[in-house]
């Protein structure tokens, strides 16, 4: 096997994992504020769709992007309604979002499908894109796939390293002590859900303009499932959300790549595998110190209701 | 507080996994059109058309309903039978159509089928291959009801009948265009399921390929979908990576012929007639379906009564299979392709005709032989010229 064999793997890895980047990204904002969202698929459906019409419309791909971005962040501000304002119960709110995001995007989108429309493509950066192995591996790749690479260390800073950071970080672990503290939970909560919606909506755009351009019914294709299970295996940080997605992107790539060269693995395996691993981290990480060491938000999941213990 | 959020954590798990399989399924709200008029005509319709009724100037209404298996919006499969679907309520005097959309296979595909032979539908085509056992089991509860399964192989002899066509024939047109546009001779097929259908549609590429230029290699990539856009793609890049310049596609999507387009490399589509409009320039052309003759057909029988179970397996001579061209098909294509396709409409050629030769090289048909329609239907083998593995090939010879 030669390294150019290594090479495409790992380029197609990094294409693949953008749009679940944003996703898994976003999700990891709002589940540090202690804000599970299961409507992620519903969101980044309805983002691919909205960001597509309106690129298709004003022929101007970012003009989608930013469509995609708040369409993203507006669905999601039905889940902050229902679980923050009127402490709905979050599973049952982000099912809901996610099945009415998949009809709403089926619904929108029954006139754009198979139609053309502007796309994102690669671009050369001077210097970096003309580097030997590197520049092939992840400088041969769109702008979308570009900006995941500062989204991701960005967001790793932002939690651990600013002062509002720590305020989302405080609301998630004990948002009692964050309340007396003076910072308002429902507020911040409200915030982060709606970044995770936002950046929701960019992985939806990113897979309708840019890695398949074009609309498509259920395009994303469980890839929002994925971002969640990738937010446990990453125990909640960006880098490792980051590799989970590489990974992911790999095993697949791997899988077809092994085929052209005569070695067969079956794919319903490989798919099993990141939700496999979820599946051992919730198992493993039930235990309360378990759960303190890995990473997981305190107060993940719990409406917080001023003055009840 | 302990407890709970445990509880939370296994109540996700859990909730998380019921909506994967859901989701993966394509288990979008089952979409149903009203019935408008609930059969005033045909309370006492329990026997068919014995009732010698004067000759009213309206023929009888027939009511006809169709399972889909994904979204009409798919661009692909499903868009293709809801053409059908059109054509018979544009076509077909006195005719009231309904359609289910994102049908599962399995459990939810009976009942769905059940409910609608409940609401007394004459005719109800099952447009999947997962549906042929629930397709089955509720035309024996509902003798009065015709029951149309599309790419199956079973039927019984009353009101229980398979539908399909002859994409093969198609497929081979694919192969040649494909072989006479590429460079080097390497194609590549983006395959769903080993199963007979699409091992048939890749045999008849490479033979296709093959009658042009001898030394075409076709290579398969399973994917293990009918319809999942990204995979689709990967699938097709990889191809593209390992070498081949003309992609040809089984599964539901033009993603694979665009992602070739992209790199200035060629593809073929499959399944609608408009798959070619969002492929891009590379886009050679689409063996496509054209089912709405062939549902207009039956849907005439049941109201004749002449409706009989046969096994239908129609082709290009029929329409209900075609070939449509993109904008990469050149003129010598063009040309090359309709004569084929006129050769196979007169019977005077055959794409299932020997000498054909296994993988291995040996021959599996001599000259003068046609391969049968049961050989076509249960193929697990692959012909000279593919590169590819069938999990349990069964190859006719060493």
């Amino acid at each position: 096997m030669e390294a150019a064999f290594f090479i495409t793997i790992l380029a197609t890895a990094i294409r693949a994992g953008a749009p679940v980047i944003y996703a898994a990204v976003g999700e990891i904002f709002a589940e540090r504020s202690g804000v599970l969202n299961l409507g992620v698929e519903g969101m980044m459906l309805v983002g691919a769709v909205s960001g597509f019409i309106m690129a298709v419309k004003t022929g101007n791909p970012w003009a989608g992007v930013l469509v995609a971005m708040l369409a993203g962040g507006l669905l999601s501000l039905i889940h902050a309604f229902l679980t923050i304002t009127l402490h709905a119960d979050q599973v049952v709110s982000g099912l809901a979002l996610t099945i009415f995001g998949i009809g709403l995007s089926s619904f929108m989108g029954q006139n754009y499908v198979g139609v053309q429309g502007p796309q994102f493509s690669a671009v050369h950066i001077p210097f970096l894109t003309d580097l030997p192995v590197l520049g092939q591996i992840l400088f041969s790749h769109d702008i979308l796939v570009y900006l995941t690479f500062l989204l991701v260390p960005a967001s790793a800073y932002f939690i651990h390293k600013t002062r509002p950071g720590l305020h989302l970080r405080a609301v998630g672990e004990d948002p009692a002590t964050a309340d007396v503290m003076g910072i308002s939970v429902a507020r911040t909560r409200y915030i982060y859900t709606f970044v995770g919606g936002v950046f929701a909506g960019l992985g939806g755009a990113a897979l309708s303009l840019a890695y398949t351009p074009g609309w498509t019914e259920g395009m994303s294709g469980g890839r929002g499932w994925i971002a969640i299970a990738l937010v446990i295996f990453a125990f909640w940080e960006p880098w490792r959300a980051m590799l989970g997605a590489y990974l992911f992107g790999g095993v697949q790539a791997l899988q077809f790549n092994l085929q052209t060269i005569g070695i067969t693995i079956p794919t319903y395996f490989l798919n099993m595998l990141p939700y496999l691993f979820t599946i051992l981290v919730l198992v493993f990480a039930t235990g309360e110190r378990m759960r303190r060491h890995l990473g997981a938000p305190a107060a993940l999941g719990i409406p917080y209701i001023r003055g009840e213990r | 507080m302990k407890t709970f959020s445990k509880v939370m954590i296994i109540a996700l798990l859990v909730a998380a996994l019921a909506v994967l399989l859901v989701a993966c399924t394509g288990g979008a709200e089952p979409t149903e059109q009203p019935a408008e008029q609930p059969a005033a005509t045909e309370a006492p319709a329990e026997q068919p058309a014995a009732t010698e009724a004067p000759q009213a100037e309206e023929p009888k209404l027939i009511r006809a309903a169709w399972v889909y298996v994904g979204p009409i919006g798919d661009g692909g499969w499903t868009y293709a039978h809801d053409q059908g679907r059109l054509y018979v309520e544009k076509n077909v005097p006195n005719v009231e159509t309904t359609y289910i959309e994102s049908v599962p296979e399995g459990a939810d595909a009976e009942r769905v089928i059940r409910d609608l032979a409940q609401k007394g539908y004459d005719v109800i085509f099952t447009t999947s291959f997962g549906y042929m056992d629930a397709t089955e089991t509720v035309a024996e509860e509902f003798p009065d009801t015709v029951f149309i399964h599309i790419s199956g192989y079973k039927k019984n002899d009353t009101n229980f009948d398979n539908l399909f066509g002859r994409m093969y024939q198609m497929k081979y047109l694919a192969g040649v265009a494909a072989a006479m546009r590429s460079e080097n001779g390497k194609i590549g097929y983006v395959a769903p399921f080993p199963i007979p259908e699409v091992i048939r549609h890749i045999n008849m590429v490479a033979k296709g390929a093959r009658s042009v230029n001898p030394d075409a290699e076709v290579q398969v990539v399973w994917i293990n979908t009918w319809f999942d856009p990204p995979t689709e793609r990967e699938a097709a890049e990889t191809l593209l990576n390992a070498g081949n310049d003309v992609i040809v596609t089984g599964a539901d999507t033009p993603g694979p012929v665009q992602a070739a387009s992209e790199r200035g490399k060629w593809g073929l589509a499959y399944d609608s007639e408009n798959a070619c409009d969002n492929a891009g320039d590379g886009c050679i052309g689409v063996p496509h379906w054209n089912w709405g003759p062939a549902y207009a057909e039956i849907i005439e029988e049941v109201r004749n009564g002449t409706f009989k179970p046969k096994g239908r397996w129609p082709g290009v001579a029929d329409g209900i299979v075609d070939f449509k061209f993109g904008p990469a098909a050149t003129d010598e294509i063009k040309a090359k392709v309709n004569e084929l396709k006129q050769a196979m409409i007169d019977g005077k050629f055959d794409p299932a005709a020997g000498p054909i030769y296994a993988q291995s090289g040996c021959l599996a048909l001599e000259e003068g032989k046609t391969l049968t329609d049961e050989q076509l239907l249960s193929m697990k083998w692959f012909f000279q010229g593919v590169n590819g593995e069938i999990p349990d090939a069964q190859p006719p010879c060493q």
